[in-house]
């Protein structure tokens, strides 16, 4: 038996696993976070470092904190009355639970992408005009062009070009998600994290979806939650498997598939449980 | 001994007639319920029209809805209603002009921004005050309203538009917060969440995307509270005087078409004379005011409905 399955839920102090290659900068560093919603215990000591204009792609089983995770990382985690945290997430070298860092400042930065698309009830266009809108910027002009920018930045501007006018709820659930991401990207954020964004989603708009983000990597960090193993090996370069609160591995997403070095992420990938 | 599910199941379904009889007679008697308003309606409408039909054989209409003098006492009564619907709109400006921005505010704080302990006391103490009689309002505006505002306009008559108007818009506050409420609380949080991802403050959140995907309801809430201002009676009648007026004038003693209804109904006019008559003309007319305000609302929440 490997010897970390005994140490299910006591925190090891030295479970930080470096990527193992095509080290670029890392822009999220975490360090022994845990996280508690009342008295249970959601995350145990994650460690790890999320590097720049990749996409890290984190996998696991239903209530192993990877969704629990990915909201701590734009703290809107803290939504949820009773959450409790320790350890530090640094953001760009700034420990983003600072009290003199805004959660705002954080998140003009960080996107997020639902697992449910969730446009406003607005138009198309006041949907992706509405973050330049309330970061101060109000000339017609200068929003027009956001937003071609970002509905062609999100693949949807050709769908949609003729009738920005018209009411979100009139598009497709694939149409809803690319146009939740073109919110996302008309305020320019330098990280998109993505809450299992085709779980909701058509096998094609899913494919959309997928290419979209090998797309978005190369202007964009992106962090995405998968239950899918075969789209986290897809379009991941690195990938975090995460059970009961714990990272068991993390590495380069090719490494981490073909060749795992824990017993319970090859167990997990080849389907034994899960 | 094993329970026969079967057998008890048949056992209780014996009694067939029963059954298919209140099968039967459950629909018609609820849709006999629902014909009693429908009916009450209808003949409240054509009791008013035929009052009214009265009234205008013996009074020109030109000279009703044009005519600036109401009075209907006396040798020579004038029955022009301009003043009467200057007194009623007065009254409903001013009412809005308090219930509109406390009520969204009150509703604003508690579907955003209150906990949920607040929210709990604060939500029943709001349906207490909309349960009060209005009867209990209108000694309130005058006998504290009035002597407060005479503190601050010594000018100020007893009777005057200001405090029942503000009293009125007291009274619809819990109406226009507590519909309004309702409206921002079933906005979905995805929604929010989907805002505050974005960097907005809550501040933001609460009124660049609840109000306006709650807009409808809003909406529909403060046209609910003008109808209720339009028709509000008692209030004005023990506070607002007796003196229709054409004027805008806050500060003076007016009369609304509700309370002069009021004034004619305690015993002003005898059966069958013009001024009797002139109550369901002036009925009417609130009437007409009320449906013009339910079609305002139909057509304005349609037209902002954001959908989700």
């Amino acid at each position: 038996m490997n010897s970390a399955a005994e140490t299910k839920h006591v925190p090891v102090p030295n479970t930080t696993i470096k990527p193992k290659s095509r080290d670029s900068k890392s822009i999220y560093s975490i360090q022994n976070f845990s996280l508690w919603y009342g008295s249970d215990q959601a995350l145990y000591d994650v460690q790890f470092d999320i590097p720049a204009n990749n996409v890290t792609a984190i996998i696991g089983p239903s209530g192993c904190g990877k969704s629990t995770f990915i909201k701590a990382l734009n703290r809107m985690v803290e939504l949820v009355p009773s959450v409790k945290m320790l350890g530090s997430i640094n953001y760009n070298g700034k420990d983003i639970f600072s009290p003199k860092y805004k959660v705002e400042e954080l998140r003009t930065n960080v996107g997020m992408v639902f697992q449910n698309p969730n446009p406003f009830p607005k138009s198309i266009y006041e949907n992706v005009a509405y973050g330049p809108k309330i970061h101060g910027i109000k000339k017609k002009k200068v929003l027009d062009e956001i937003v071609e920018k970002s509905l062609k930045g999100a693949a949807l501007w050709d769908e949609v070009k003729d009738r920005l006018q018209e009411n979100a709820f009139g598009l497709s659930g694939g149409q809803q998600q690319r146009l939740c991401i073109a919110r996302c990207l008309a305020i320019e954020p330098d990280v998109i994290l993505m809450d299992e964004p085709t779980s909701a989603l058509d096998p094609i708009s899913t494919a959309k979806i997928e290419e979209l983000v090998q797309k978005l990597k190369e202007d964009y960090s992106i962090v995405i939650v998968t239950h899918n193993m075969q789209q986290a090996a897809r379009i991941s370069d690195k990938t975090a498997f995460f059970l009961n609160g714990e990272v068991i591995e993390y590495s380069n997403t090719d490494e981490l598939f073909s060749n795992p070095e824990d017993k319970r992420t090859e167990d997990y990938i080849t389907g034994r449980f899960g | 001994m094993a329970v026969n599910v079967k057998d008890m199941m048949k056992k209780n379904k014996s009694n067939r007639f029963l059954l298919r009889f209140s099968e039967k007679a459950a629909p018609t008697i609820f849709l006999l319920c629902a014909i009693i308003s429908v009916l009450t309606t209808i003949g409240i409408t054509l009791t008013l029209l035929v009052e009214t039909i009265t009234f205008f054989n013996r009074v020109s209409f030109i000279d009703f809805i044009t005519g600036t003098k109401w009075w209907p006492f006396g040798e020579n009564p004038s029955f022009g209603i301009l003043p009467l619907i200057s007194g009623t709109l007065l009254i409903t400006v001013i009412a809005m002009a308090v219930a509109i921005p406390i009520g969204l505010a009150s509703a604003i704080y508690l579907s955003e921004f209150a906990s949920p302990n607040i929210r709990k006391i604060v939500k029943p103490i709001l349906e207490v005050l909309a349960g009060i009689p209005t009867i209990v309002y209108g000694f309130f505006a005058l006998t504290f309203v009035t002597p407060m505002l005479q503190n601050v306009i010594p000018s100020l008559p007893i009777f005057n538009a200001l405090s029942p108007g503000i009293v009125v818009g007291v009274m619809i506050i819990p109406m226009i917060a507590s519909l309004s409420e309702d409206a921002m609380s079933s906005v979905p949080n995805e929604m929010r969440d989907g805002a505050l991802a974005m960097g907005s403050t809550r501040l933001e959140v609460a009124l660049k995307v609840v109000v306006p995907a709650a807009l409808s309801g809003i909406i529909a809430s403060f046209v609910l509270g003008i109808s209720r201002a339009i028709g509000e009676t008692m209030i004005v009648a023990v506070a607002a005087g007796a003196t229709p007026k054409l004027s805008l004038d806050v500060t003076e003693s007016i009369q609304t078409m509700t309370g002069y209804i009021v004034q004619v109904s305690l015993g002003d006019a005898s059966y069958g004379s013009t001024t009797y008559y002139s109550i369901y003309a002036v009925g009417m007319t609130l009437f007409v005011f009320t449906l013009l305000m339910n079609l305002l609302s139909q057509y304005i929440s349609r037209r902002f409905k954001e959908e989700y």
